[in-house]
């Protein structure tokens, strides 16, 4: 989780969520974060705000392809952008949009954003050092609007130190207007355009994944558990139906690296 | 439904979307409200920071291999781009520019 920051990375090999080498990990007042003030206004606000803004452009970008890709399952521009609107899940909602036919999958679509969506758990948990300290409408708010780019700028942002409360929620406000305005622009698109493959539309899920997978790689830690991952999805999606090789690749994975974690 | 036109909303979509959005809530509140209760250990910690790019890796590897030449080319443009600009809309106009580039060569 630590590995967006480089910084960082160097000193907490293990990519432990939070740093606790500061003393006992019950004793919340000898942790290094509890020293700095933490702010909650409209100044933080506006830092995340503007410094997300152009990731939420390039975020636009996957809205636009999400738009489409709804538009093309049979959902109607309403129905994606409320969608994007409530749901604010990138991954999830494309993947989602493949399973749409009729009769609608219910339990199959609401299982898959729970397994794909189950990370930002792990991410609302990594906040927790600083979030503690917000009231509890400040923090629950602004964890509404996490996003994965967000959430990686606003660990950045308060581990540097700028005690900035508000920056998840500014950063967030930024993702939303752009994923839901990209999203009306694609699915109003999408009824005009026909086959997406013609333009690459098809391969975006793939391009953003593979950009994440960079931004996520932490050098050597890393690969074990990357492989475990890739193994155990390929290895699923011939054996176990559905999209359930998601959630098993990232299990397989957690479950090594509990079990090497001494080593 | 989709003769309905752009603005229609069917039920049982509706629902589905809220049902969507419920889960999606938990998931992002879910976490901070149990580390607020529950205490991790750091072995367990370790386990769960390397979720999120596990997961990524699960959804691509199978996506990759159902692919072929032209995709893994455009996949090395996304990595080669997105690691020397650090630029996520660099590196997805590069990928997309790519795969379609490919994909009429081949």
């Amino acid at each position: 989780m630590t590995k967006l920051d480089g910084s960082d990375a160097d000193r907490d090999h293990s990519g432990h969520i939070r740093e606790s080498s500061d003393g006992p990990v019950d004793d919340p007042q000898a942790t290094a974060v509890e020293r700095e003030s933490l702010t909650f206004g409209r100044e933080g606000i506006r830092a995340g705000f503007l410094t997300c803004l152009p990731v939420a452009l390039g975020v636009g970008g996957y809205g636009v392809a999400f738009g489409m890709l709804a538009r093309q399952a049979g959902l109607s521009v309403a129905e994606a952008t409320l969608m994007s609107a409530t749901v604010i899940a990138g991954a999830a909602q494309i993947v989602v949009v493949e399973l749409w036919t009729e009769p609608l999958p219910v339990a199959a679509i609401v299982l898959t954003t729970l397994a794909i969506n189950l990370r930002y758990s792990l991410m609302g948990a990594a906040l927790g050092p600083w979030f503690e300290r917000l009231s509890p409408r400040q923090s629950y708010g602004s964890l509404l609007v996490m996003a994965d780019e967000n959430w990686a700028l606003t660990m950045r942002e308060l581990k540097s130190g700028s005690g900035r409360g508000a920056f998840l929620l500014g950063s967030g406000i930024a993702i939303w207007c752009c994923w839901v305005g990209a999203t009306i622009i694609g699915a109003t698109a999408g009824g005009v355009i026909g086959d997406p493959a013609q333009y690459g539309i098809d391969f975006v899920l793939a391009a953003v994944f593979v950009a994440l997978a960079v931004e996520l790689w932490d050098g050597r830690p890393t690969l074990v558990p990357w492989l475990v991952a890739l193994v155990t999805a390929i290895a699923a999606v011939t054996f176990v139906p559905g999209r359930w090789y998601i959630l098993l690749g990232g299990l397989a994975a957690a479950t090594v690296e509990v079990i090497r974690y001494d080593q | 439904m989709i003769s309905d036109g752009a603005l229609a909303l069917d039920p049982l979509v509706v629902g589905v979307i809220l049902a969507m959005t419920v889960v999606t809530v938990l998931t992002k509140v879910g976490g901070f409200w149990l580390l607020r209760r529950i205490e991790i250990s750091e072995r367990l910690e370790a386990g769960l920071s390397v979720l999120p790019g596990a997961i990524v890796i699960a959804i691509l590897g199978p996506e990759l291999a159902a692919g072929g030449p032209a995709e893994w080319g455009a996949a090395g443009v996304v990595v080669l781009v997105m690691w020397r600009t650090e630029n996520i809309l660099l590196a997805l106009c590069g990928g997309i520019g790519a795969v379609v580039l490919f994909r009429a060569l081949g």
